[in-house]
């Protein structure tokens, strides 16, 4: 058995959730080799040999400094023959979702999405998938002998288990057709935590009044250095921007930590946060719905609970 | 302009989920079934471009015959015609497959980001791949000026604007158009419009679901005084160790 993954890198780093594709690969036994596409210095790349790959590919070209799925899928279905891996496994994030899904029509591989162990193999070759927006969970037999496998974040533990592997350059040979989409610009917030990749999130409701209002929320998260979130209302009124939308049809999180600030806890909304670890609510309504689904709540202002939060949390480290 | 749009047929947000027969199977006991909203979206954006640009639309749902209800309303939504493959969208590739082979022919083929019960959001990349054409997702705007497709599609953190030809599939999201609900004149003219049922290419499943599991009942939430935000923080870090 020999694993291909695909890493993904952001400001000159790999991604947390590619190291966790790369220790989940480790962890499943057999060689992993790490592929990286678009300019990234060796050194980040080398990082992946201390977390279980034993080589790392880069192909380097700065046209894959924009990802187009098509050309990404065929660069890695290219590796994934050249170094004879049978398996595929990497992040389910939007770009490897759809790059999984294609590798895995092209090369006759089961695929399995949104999974969230390691698999247990007993009895067959089984994974555990998050299904219902994660109010369920399936489990899907992989009956091929290649896999494809994207993980969510959380389904291995992160762990260092080598040393860094000196990147080999990798050159896939691409056409016009691969380029099948072209990406004429980009509009992204650069300094803000990556809010699918936090370990802590807070979000905003319409508990928090208005979008003139967020600067309290916003320390708190800086405190923390967590990810701003917010509900679906406040994102549909337009006070803060679409990407932030956690919830059902918006972004599913899986923090480590998720505070919940003036969000009354609609299903909606819960399917989206139901992965975190720990979930805090502050609410000024004790009947609010979502301290059912609250580790710990607190019923009080946002506008007084924040500030001392934020306070006790600058004092106590 | 030949528009496809791939409907899903699935439990409405709200649902309780839970399992029955040694949890093989959905429990579907007094569950309201819904066009998947984000198919939804796309249905809306297709009927929107149909009005504007003179297009026909399609509607298409991979499942059994208890979808129908599900297509019709689609219909009355403002679809011309539907077609069902008659078949149980096994997985993901099951599905994609059948969609490609009913999408020949079709200038844009547009579905959803993601059901909203298997959570795969991959349905349109493997049909594109299977019929050798681009494909977008999750995609918040589209516009099409000739045989040109202009995006907007969302990435982590914020919008990237992309353009491809056609034909394309389009994976999308809100607010690429206002859902839409269908009126009385649409609901009549539904009943007439054609549904053709199809039978389903034979295909492999190479993934097959054995078994559900619900989460682990939650323990009840601690409630802390607003006067004293220290104690969470304290137990944040020594109870849930999450700090």
């Amino acid at each position: 058995m020999k694993t291909l993954v695909f890493v993904e890198h952001a400001d000159g780093k790999l991604k947390r959730t590619s190291l966790e594709a790369i220790c989940y690969a480790k962890a499943m036994g057999g060689d992993v080799v790490a592929l990286a596409l678009g300019t990234l210095d060796s050194q980040s790349l080398a990082e992946a040999g201390k977390y279980g790959a034993s080589r790392a590919l880069h192909a380097s070209d700065a046209k894959f400094d924009h990802p187009v799925i098509q050309a990404y899928s065929s660069a890695v279905a290219q590796a994934m023959q050249q170094e004879g891996c049978d398996h595929l496994v990497l992040a389910n994030s939007p770009l490897g979702g759809p790059v999984a899904a294609k590798v895995a029509v092209r090369i006759g591989a089961g695929f399995v999405s949104n999974v969230i162990e390691l698999p247990s193999t007993a009895n067959g070759f089984m994974v555990k998938r998050s299904i219902y927006t994660g109010k369920a969970f399936a489990w899907v037999e992989v009956k091929s002998a290649k896999k494809v496998i994207a993980i969510r974040k959380n389904a291995a533990e992160i762990k260092e288990s080598g040393a860094p592997v000196s990147p080999v350059s990798f050159t896939p040979s691409l056409t016009d057709k691969d380029f099948n989409t072209k990406i004429l610009s980009t509009d992204k917030a650069t300094t803000a935590v990556s809010l699918p990749e936090a370990n802590i999130v807070v979000s905003g409701g319409r508990g928090m009044k208005g979008p003139e209002h967020w600067a309290p929320l916003e320390e708190l998260a800086a405190t923390l250095g967590a990810a701003t979130g917010c509900s679906k209302p406040v994102s549909d009124m337009g006070w803060r921007p679409h990407h932030e939308h956690v919830g059902q049809t918006g972004v599913k999180v899986a923090p480590q930590l998720y505070i919940a600030v003036g969000i009354s806890g609609a299903i909606q909304h819960l399917a989206g946060v139901n992965s975190s670890k720990c979930i805090v609510v502050i609410n000024k309504d004790p009947e609010a719905p979502f301290f059912k689904a609250a580790d710990y709540g607190i019923v009080g202002d946002a506008f007084d609970v924040l500030p001392k939060l934020t306070q006790a949390l600058k004092s106590a480290k | 302009m030949k528009i496809l749009v791939c409907i899903t047929h699935v439990p409405d947000t709200t649902s309780r989920i839970s399992f029955v027969d040694n949890n093989t199977k959905f429990d579907a006991t007094g569950v309201q079934y819904i066009i998947g909203p984000y198919d939804d979206y796309a249905l809306a954006r297709a009927v929107e471009l149909k009005e504007t640009l003179g297009a026909t639309v399609t509607v298409l749902n991979v499942g059994l015959a208890e979808s129908d209800p599900t297509l019709r309303k689609a219909l009355a939504i403002g679809a011309d015609d539907a077609i069902r493959v008659n078949a149980e969208p096994a997985d993901s590739y099951f599905v994609a497959s059948q969609i490609a082979e009913q999408a020949k022919g079709f200038d844009l083929v547009l579905m959803g980001r993601e059901s909203i019960d298997f959570n795969g959001g991959v349905v349109h990349a493997m049909v594109a791949d299977m019929l050798g054409i681009p494909s977008v997702s999750p995609v918040m705007k589209l516009d099409i000026e000739g045989t040109t497709v202009k995006m907007a599609k969302e990435i982590e953190g914020g919008k990237e604007y992309v353009e491809a030809n056609l034909p394309l599939v389009a994976g999308c999201q809100e607010p690429i158009a206002e859902w839409k609900i269908p009126n009385m004149r649409g609901i009549m003219s539904a009943r007439t419009k054609p549904l053709k049922v199809v039978e389903p290419k034979a295909v492999d499943t190479l993934a097959k679901t054995t078994k559900f599991e619900l989460p682990p009942p939650k323990g009840a939430v601690k409630m802390i005084s607003a006067e004293q935000v220290e104690e969470l923080v304290t137990r944040l870090k020594t109870e849930a160790k999450v700090l």
